[in-house]
């Protein structure tokens, strides 16, 4: 599926941008000044120990998690504020809530909605907010199951499907909203390993298809593979980033070749 | 592999034909009760104080089943749909982000879980005294009425006689709804707090407001926590509009059993006939309750657990198992 075509904001074809973001939890600091940029149709993966605050990022990026200092942007927009005249408003739930409508999200531990069928977790959100037609969500919301290989558990509820099926339905879930940005938060750690490839496949089928998505991971197969940017985190900040294959093959950075020493 | 090639190969043994262990205590409770149920049948029976005769020849006349129906069974739907929706409300404002609300609501759960159901049904019905008049308007109309220089300003759109309104039913449906709103307000706040916070996540990440994550996401997961003990408040509740005989509120199944009680001087058997109505009548709550409870846990525990099983089963007899349509 085609991604959205997005408007080319002014003179670049960024999809998100973040500057010098910190964010800090009670006395603990967990980002200390992240920078990083994500072409659109790009796929960059945050690799880094636990704790080194890539997830925190992530959630950043959706104002899942308010910032302490810094700026992000998606798509040109600045996340959480509106600047005027040199001052930054906090935007009302309302606001956020549209902002975070272009950004699909899928989470580590799935989150779908258990009260609801795997047809109706997905176009929960496009009949509440995209105000489709009834008839036209269902279509396509049986389209992308169909497409993640769940076609035939449109009537099943989520209790009654593996965690790979779950999370396969998440990720359509998040693709029905039509976003522009996808963020994947880990999304095989809480797999048993034979089901961690059907997912992966799922997102690389995704990739190919040109979507912009940021993936916190510890699959180094995947970054290598499907990713165009590598970012390793540690300790709040970014150690190095660049091309996946590169930074894998010859990592420059002490604490890199530490990680992916352990992790290879 | 071995071993398991020399289990099947080898011959099945013999079932296993043991005696079972004896359970003499069981027979022994069997007897004891069997003559406790024996004694107590035969009082039944045979105590002249039952009256049974009186008992079902008064139980079921018209006040006594008008009583019924207003005082107890529409008492207790009404109360209860008040003391739901401002229970909600309540444990909506108490985790609410304005520290003005959590305060506010904090108050009146306080207020109305420390006073004893009895004593605040007391006070309502005495709560008349305060004002002759309950009329709806601009506040303090007077008092700006003399800041301006204007004598009895009345600003009032509609009012009643509090012999109206202050009294007996309403008085009484006051008082039991705004004490089942704290408890319910309780309960409410419970069963959101027990839905995973992964749950509100999600639904902010696809972009729901607020209000639209609570309503489809939050509360209908809420709803698995908060319909069983709501089951035992509605039933506690049906029971406590006994209590109205101190507002009092003589349209009531209690107040004309009592009644009827005390002027025949046969209180003990009216007595007995308000046990017998109160048990018929939360039995059929129960019975509701159940259905409720089946609802409300779709996709979840045992009916989600059974489906799966039963998939289970078709896909090991090698039937085309996982089309769930």
């Amino acid at each position: 599926m085609p991604t959205q075509a997005t408007a080319p904001t002014a003179g670049s074809d960024l999809m998100v941008r973040a500057e010098q973001v910190h964010k800090s939890f009670g006395p603990l600091e967990v980002l200390k000044g992240i920078d990083l940029e994500v072409r659109a149709g790009e796929v960059c993966c945050l690799l880094g120990p636990s704790g080194s605050g890539k997830s925190t990022f992530l959630r950043c990026i959706n104002h899942l998690e308010k910032i302490d200092a810094g700026r992000i942007w998606v798509d040109g927009d600045l996340i959480g504020y509106r600047e005027r005249g040199g001052k930054l408003h906090e935007m009302r739930d309302r606001e956020v809530a549209a902002q975070r409508r272009a950004i699909g999200m899928v989470f580590q531990r799935f989150n779908l909605f258990p009260h609801m069928t795997v047809l109706g977790n997905v176009t929960e959100a496009p009949l509440l907010l995209r105000q489709e037609k009834k008839a036209q969500a269902r279509e396509r919301a049986a389209e992308l199951l169909e497409r993640v290989g769940l076609g035939d558990k449109l009537g099943a509820y989520p209790g009654q499907l593996s965690g790979g099926q779950q999370q396969r339905v998440a990720i359509a879930r998040a693709l029905a909203m039509r976003p522009k940005l996808m963020l994947f938060d880990e999304p095989t750690s809480a797999l048993d390993p034979e089901l961690v490839g059907e997912v992966l496949d799922t997102m690389k089928d995704l990739a190919r298809d040109g979507m912009t998505m940021i993936v916190v991971t510890h699959e180094i197969g995947f970054a290598r593979e499907v990713g165009d940017h590598l970012v390793f985190m540690d300790g709040g900040v970014v150690v190095e980033q660049g091309d996946p294959r590169e930074v894998i093959a010859a990592p420059k950075h002490e604490r890199t070749q530490a990680f992916l020493a352990k992790v290879l | 592999m071995t071993t398991e090639e020399a289990t099947t190969a080898r011959a099945r043994p013999e079932p296993i034909k043991a005696v079972p262990v004896r359970h003499p205590g069981r027979w022994i409770a069997v007897a004891v009760l069997a003559v406790l149920t024996a004694m107590f049948v035969h009082l039944l029976v045979t105590n002249k104080a039952f009256n049974w005769s009186f008992m079902v020849d008064k139980m079921f006349r018209p006040p006594i089943i008008e009583g019924l129906l207003r005082g107890t069974v529409l008492m207790t739907v009404s109360a209860m749909l008040i003391g739901v929706t401002l229970g909600v409300v309540i444990a909506v404002m108490r985790l609410s982000d304005n520290p003005i609300l959590r305060g506010v609501a904090w108050l009146y759960t306080w207020f109305f879980r420390a006073v004893p159901r009895l004593v605040l049904l007391a006070v309502f019905g005495n709560i008349g005294i305060l004002w002759s008049r309950v009329e709806f308007g601009v506040p303090f109309d007077t008092q700006l009425g003399q800041l301006f220089g204007i004598d009895n300003l009345q600003l009032r759109l509609f009012g009643f006689s509090s012999r109206d309104i202050l009294t007996g039913f309403m008085a009484g449906l006051l008082g039991l709804a705004l004490s089942e709103a704290a408890y319910m307000a309780e309960i409410v706040r419970a069963g959101i707090q027990s839905v995973d916070p992964g749950q509100t996540e999600a639904a902010q990440a696809l972009g729901l407001s607020r209000g639209q994550l609570l309503r489809r996401v939050v509360l209908p997961q809420a709803m698995r926590v908060i319909i069983p003990p709501t089951g035992n408040e509605t039933i506690a509740m049906l029971k406590d509009t006994s209590l109205l005989l101190y507002v009092p509120v003589s349209v009531e199944l209690f107040f004309q059993l009592d009644a009827v009680g005390k002027r025949t001087f046969q209180i003990f058997p009216m007595y007995v006939a308000a046990c017998l109505w109160y048990l018929f009548l939360t039995s059929i709550l129960l019975v509701g309750q159940y259905f409720l409870e089946r609802h409300f846990g779709k996709g979840y525990g045992t009916s989600g657990r059974a489906r799966m099983r039963l998939r289970g089963m078709t896909a090991e007899a090698g039937g085309s198992a996982g089309v769930v349509k």
